[in-house]
């Protein structure tokens, strides 16, 4: 008799999730992804590190964030709605949890810089944010494209004495940002640490991201069972590259709850996409019959990736998760909802989580099921912009 | 031995330096006189670049013109058929990045490359530990599977490097992307760490921008890869004979 496997343990040696992950990156590179693979084993397994990785969660980025009961929204749907609040997290969204981490492991290497890419914005200003608490310097890499639909972030990176350096290749955008961040980080590799804001690129990215994401899963499991509604049956998270959804996936991967990952139409690399080698991994990415990669669309900054993490195209091809996408025109009415009946305004991205629920309570979501919506992020950066969309100028 | 290897170090027991101009393929509608023009010029080989839409380690000149060589519609078949009307005056060796032969079909990319007369490929994204069935792939159709070096690479993976490489073992000069050179440059230390574990020949590329620092890797090495400010001559409206111009005064610091 075999055991039931185990999803979410860590990679094999290669750095694979079945046959997605890897490490596919210049020579130039592969020294430095093997320092941090060695790094990253040694301080996740160091009880001074993890211990304070957590005092500076808990001390700094607010953690843990509560679970809130969604009483008016559940009503409406049918359903037992619960909100993990990543929304609440120091900086506004999960992306803090990851760079803590990283950061702290890039002053464990002795490594004085990091550098960044950045879509919505929101991973240049956790990185930013974790840069200036520990005093290393911080250059993001931005596509021109998102440093116009995000003016805020990137004063905001600003302010808190990061470099913002807008990338004007290819779609101008988070594919972009990245490739702009590898090229760089080929030059300063010896002093500098590449801060990866998802569970994507080569290994350990994936892995390590997902590990430092995993508190989101860990703590909602715990307060579910303290408000007594124990497993819930069903957890949804929005996915860009995915590292919010594999954070909260994490404390639930072996429990009997139906997982799903929503996707923005326009970059839905698991429903349009095929494997493909890019960024580092191989994963599922939107390209063409030629294997060039295409231009992700969606409303929102953060879902723009044409690609989505390797762990997440395992979960996918195994059927251990399900995702879906959700389209422009689903996503305001969304945020509207959540706004209106439980005052809280959530990011554009989480926003398509909420409409994949509200569309899907009462039929594939049985009426009475306990659902939790991972709120990966607050809506303040995309304010402007919503307003703008519902005044008819965008 | 793969044909490419063969060739390669005939080329160095004849004591002649190799040049090894680098085209970006579908460029402009007459890439392949430009190929001709290089080859006229004392070429000994030639780097067909196959346009990627993000190449990661490339720097501004090769990402420019890849993105115009792929807006005109070039793919892995227009360039082999462009090439057709080539033959194969010198060897030809294919560079590009990995997810067109893993999209393409790696047996039927290996296949489609040698029938084209590519007989070697520069996978710049594709570490050695990845590496393994695409090089069986190429072994089923003579093409060379070429590997880099970094000055970043441990002497432990120089050697495995060398033992894989077939052809020439390229030799990266710098920490950079294609076309920066705002330094001397580590071709000599790199080349060095290279020909104490292996005899094969070893090219070196990277910011190799001029004449004079052509002679110099030269000295060093076996042979000299020159691409972005090649691929710039030809960005800002260079013809044939003005590649044949350029090309001609790198021959001329080589010998």
């Amino acid at each position: 008799m075999t055991d039931p496997p185990q999803f979410m343990s860590a990679p094999d040696e290669r750095g694979r999730f079945g046959h997605f992950g890897g490490r596919f990156v210049p020579e130039a590179l592969i020294p430095a992804c093997l320092e941090l693979e060695t790094a990253f084993v040694d301080a996740w397994s160091d009880p001074s590190f993890l211990a304070e990785y957590h005092k500076v969660l808990r001390e700094f980025a607010g953690r843990p964030t509560p679970v809130t009961p969604l009483e008016r929204l559940s009503e409406r749907l049918g359903i037992r709605l619960f909100a993990k609040r990543e929304d609440l997290a120091h900086t506004g969204s999960h992306k803090i949890n990851n760079v803590i981490g990283q950061t702290l492991l890039t002053k464990r290497m002795g490594k004085h810089r990091v550098i960044a890419e950045t879509g919505a914005g929101q991973h240049g200003v956790a990185t930013a944010t974790a840069a200036a608490r520990l005093g290393l310097e911080c250059t993001v890499y931005m596509g021109e494209v998102d440093t116009v639909r995000q003016a805020l972030n990137v004063f905001r990176m600003e302010l808190l004495g990061a470099t913002v350096v807008p990338v004007t290749s290819g779609s101008r955008t988070l594919k972009d940002a990245v490739n702009e961040a590898m090229r760089e980080w080929v030059t300063c590799v010896a002093d500098t640490h590449y801060c990866l804001g998802s569970v994507m690129g080569p290994h350990p990215f994936p892995w390590m991201v997902r590990e430092m994401q995993s508190i989101i899963g860990h703590e909602a499991s715990r307060q579910l069972e303290d408000l007594g509604v124990g497993t819930p049956d069903v957890v949804v998270a929005c996915v860009g590259g995915g590292s919010n959804a594999a954070g909260v996936f994490a404390g639930f991967a072996n429990t009997t709850s139906r997982l799903v990952g929503i996707e923005a139409a326009g970059g839905s690399a698991v429903g349009k996409g095929s494997p493909g080698v890019l960024h580092g991994m191989r994963s599922l990415l939107i390209q063409d019959e030629f294997g060039q990669i295409e231009e992700a669309y969606s409303i929102s900054a953060g879902l723009d990736y044409p690609g989505i993490g390797p762990e997440h195209a395992y979960l996918a091809e195994s059927g251990r998760a399900e995702y879906f996408a959700i389209g422009d025109q689903d996503v305001i009415p969304a945020l509207q909802l959540l706004s209106e009946l439980e005052g809280i305004i959530p990011a554009l991205e989480t926003a398509h989580a909420v409409a994949w629920i509200a569309r899907e309570a009462g039929t594939t979501i049985p009426r009475g099921s306990t659902v939790l919506l991972n709120l990966s992020g607050r809506g303040d950066k995309d304010v402007a912009q919503v307003r703008a969309i519902l005044n008819g100028e965008s | 031995m793969k044909s490419l290897e063969v060739q390669l170090r005939h080329l160095r027991d004849t004591g002649r330096k190799a040049l090894v101009p680098y085209f970006v393929a579908g460029l402009t509608p007459d890439w392949v006189r430009h190929v001709e023009a290089a080859v006229h010029a004392g070429a000994d080989a030639v780097e067909i670049g196959i346009p990627f839409s993000d190449p990661m380690m490339d720097g501004v000149v090769i990402q420019a013109a890849a993105m115009r060589a792929l807006e005109a519609g070039t793919t892995l078949d227009s360039i082999c058929a462009d090439l057709a009307a080539l033959g194969s005056p010198v060897p030809m060796i294919a560079m590009t990045y990995f997810n067109i032969f893993h999209h393409y079909g790696l047996e039927r990319s290996a296949g489609k490359l040698r029938a084209s007369n590519i007989i070697g490929a520069i996978v710049p994204d594709l570490a050695l530990e990845e590496a393994a069935d695409w090089k069986q792939a190429c072994d089923a159709s003579d093409v060379a599977t070429v590997f880099l070096v970094a000055p970043s690479t441990t002497a432990d993976r120089v050697a495995r490097i060398a033992h894989a490489s077939e052809g020439f073992v390229y030799a990266s000069a710098r920490m950079a992307v294609t076309g920066r050179a705002s330094d001397a440059g580590e071709s000599g230390r790199v080349v060095a760490s290279i020909r104490a574990v292996s005899d094969l020949p070893t090219y070196v590329g990277i910011g190799i921008t001029t004449p004079q620092q052509a002679r110099e890797a030269g000295e060093q090495s076996d042979g000299v890869i020159v691409g972005s400010a090649l691929v710039k001559l030809i960005l800002d409206g260079g013809d044939a004979s003005s590649v044949e111009a350029f090309v001609g005064g790198f021959r001329r610091a080589l010998d």
